[in-house]
């Protein structure tokens, strides 16, 4: 089994001017010139990676805020959508981003099953907590294997005409690769808002999230809403999948690195709320990249799940919550 | 049976066992019988949180590598026996343990499970940012081709070692099966806010559960070190042992001691078996495959289906006798 290199897989790219070049002992005066420079391209590289982090967290906020289904196995589905991506890329030479949006139905498909045997299995017989979590840790587990097994364990990346090259203004660099990602996100978060609160079908996935049981009496079938909004849920996972895939190469235990984060995000924005998933996730964001620009990159896993604790003990209805 | 019976008849058990391995004489038995019982020890310990109080620990892996790199540390500073580094690597799991439970163990079960899922990453990304213990290069264990107390085989004297441990452990977590403590830990997975409301210390039971379980975890991890002499993040904190942790007590029934030791015997040896002959990816792949198939088809395990058997059998016995 590949464990987790935490070598600066993303890093490097995220922040090219200043993990690359920039040695930890460095002379004090020369730190003070840069720090501004620092400063800027490390929030600016924060925000975008976390525009990249509500799209991948965007899911679990609907299967975990919403639905109350400890979906653990996310990210395992994220990675899925990367490797559909590679491979419509590696194949036909189709944009990832543009192959995840044709995969989206599959993924829909795919969450509609999955949550139908948990239903079947787990939700109707009161058996969430203990099995059905084990159930999602066994998803997650059997697909990772699956993809070492037809991959291997090597890194897999795209090429799309983006993924080179950076704007500069001012002091300040964008690179293409993170904003197109981050404006991705943002496209996916504002229209899954806009679907939630102006369509029936969007309000009544709101009513389940508040009362099953008031929907069951207004003669809506609660279980269909959430088979519904599970198949959305998964769904984004392919999109998410892509716009990692442009962020940075991918292997297939990778996804694991993620699940402290998409639940720190998911619980700091509130459990549901997309403005504050959107809001939680660009904090993550500028708290990870000031500790790699600063500390060194191979630390960011632990500064997500430093975030989860101290929101766990601190705050756990979040800071928009309910 | 009483405990004092039970712990004698574990250890007639365990030395069968050895004598069988020691008259047969192939280094190989002990070798995988090792890990056998050291899987028994780890599924047993998730058990005791798992199975008795209902909230799940995905960071088997975390607990069991920490008492493993705290050996390399004490073996780095120290020369300490064996049995000794065992404890002290269950003491920093279990204050690990106790650390978790205490920031989440308040909110809902997700939460604690969640929490142990991260917490594996992060006790991984800190042993690969130190270089004391190797860092991501990995801690290399001289150990002595034998032991000089008992003139045994380094590898025979670690499976009694785990052996021994796997005594205890089990006699505890029959005890506590047994015990007002068990009763406590079954209310909290039956119905937590009812026996809160009862004046069940709920949040205290579950931090002792979460302790005693990391503890166990720990020591069944402490003597890795010198099983594999050489230890790198990467397989100290495989994704097996998580794994393995929630797949062996499930596929062997939670509801009594018994079912960790049955599933951790059967996926155990299968796995030492299909390493041998097929590829351990895909022995990995079993195993996932045998926790997702029972969770949804049997979801008391091996026990629960030989219950329901037994049951079935007693009900047409019974039917027959009055016909």
């Amino acid at each position: 089994m590949a464990g987790i290199p935490t070598s600066s897989r993303w890093m490097p790219r995220a922040a090219p001017d200043c993990s690359s070049q920039e040695p930890a002992h460095w002379p004090h005066s020369r730190i003070m010139e840069m720090s501004l420079d620092l400063l800027g391209n490390a929030v600016v590289s924060g925000v975008l990676l976390g525009g990249f982090y509500a799209a991948v967290t965007i899911g679990v906020s609907i299967s975990f805020g919403m639905l109350d289904i400890v979906n653990i196995a996310h990210p395992a589905f994220i990675i899925l959508g990367s490797y559909i991506a590679y491979i419509a890329n590696a194949t036909i030479g189709l944009d990832p981003i543009l192959a995840a949006v044709i995969a989206l139905p599959a993924f829909y498909v795919l969450g509609v099953a999955v949550y139908q045997i948990y239903y079947l299995a787990f939700e109707r017989r009161g058996d969430e907590a203990l099995r059905g979590l084990a159930f999602f840790f066994g998803l997650l587990f059997i697909t990772e294997v699956l993809l070492v097994l037809v991959f291997g364990v090597d890194y897999r990346l795209v090429e799309a005409p983006y993924i080179g090259p950076t704007l500069h203004i001012g002091v300040v660099d964008l690179p293409l690769r993170l904003l197109v990602p981050c404006l991705v996100a943002l496209v996916l978060v504002a229209g899954l808002q806009i679907f939630l609160s102006r369509t029936f079908l969007g309000r009544a996935i709101l009513a389940v999230a508040q009362d099953q049981l008031a929907l069951r009496l207004m003669a809506a079938d609660p279980v269909r809403i959430k088979r519904i909004a599970f198949g959305l849920s998964i769904a984004t996972a392919s999109l998410a999948g892509a716009v990692l895939i442009v962020i940075q190469p991918v292997e297939p235990s990778i996804g694991r690195d993620y699940i402290g984060r998409i639940f720190a995000i998911c619980v700091l924005g509130g459990m549901g709320s997309f403005a504050g998933t959107l809001v939680a996730a660009m904090t993550l964001g500028i708290v990870e990249s000031f500790t790699a620009t600063f500390y060194g990159p191979s630390w960011a896993p632990a500064v997500a799940f430093g975030f989860l604790l101290i929101t766990l003990a601190v705050r756990p209805a979040g800071i928009f919550g309910r | 049976m009483n405990g004092a019976k039970f712990v004698l008849l574990l250890l007639l058990t365990g030395a069968a066992g050895f004598g069988a391995a020691w008259l047969i004489g192939n280094a190989y038995l002990f070798f995988a019988g090792y890990v056998v019982l050291q899987y028994i020890a780890l599924a047993t310990a998730w058990n005791i949180l798992g199975g008795y109080t209902g909230y799940v620990n995905f960071g088997t892996a975390a607990f069991f590598a920490l008492g493993a790199y705290t050996t390399v540390v004490l073996h780095k500073l120290t020369t300490l026996p064996v049995p000794m580094m065992m404890l002290v690597g269950g003491l920093v799991s279990g204050i690990v343990g106790l650390g978790t439970g205490y920031l989440t163990l308040r909110l809902r079960g997700a939460f604690f499970s969640i929490a142990t899922l991260a917490l594996a990453v992060v006790v991984q990304t800190l042993i690969t940012n130190w270089n004391f213990v190797g860092g991501s290069r990995g801690a290399y264990i001289v150990r002595p081709p034998t032991v000089p107390l008992l003139g045994i085989d380094y590898i025979q004297y670690l499976f009694l070692v785990m052996l021994v441990l796997v005594v205890i452990v089990l006699a505890t977590a029959r005890t506590i099966e047994r015990s007002r403590l068990g009763y406590g830990f079954a209310t909290i997975r039956d119905d937590e806010i009812a026996a809160e409301a009862s004046g069940v210390p709920t949040l205290r039971l579950k931090l002792l559960a979460t302790t005693i379980s990391g503890a166990f975890m720990g020591m069944a991890g402490a003597p890795l070190p010198y099983y594999v002499t050489y230890l790198d993040p990467a397989s100290g904190f495989s994704l097996a042992y998580a794994v393995n942790g929630v797949a062996m007590p499930l596929v062997g029934g939670t509801s009594s001691w018994l079912g960790p030791v049955i599933g951790a015997i059967l996926l155990g040896t299968l796995q030492q078996v299909a390493t041998v002959t097929i590829s351990s990816a895909l022995n990995l792949l079993i195993v996932g495959l045998m926790l997702v198939a029972f969770v949804i088809v049997a979801p008391n395990g091996i026990l629960g289906l030989l219950q329901g058997m037994r049951e079935r059998l007693r009900w047409h016995l019974a039917g027959r006798s009055r016909v």
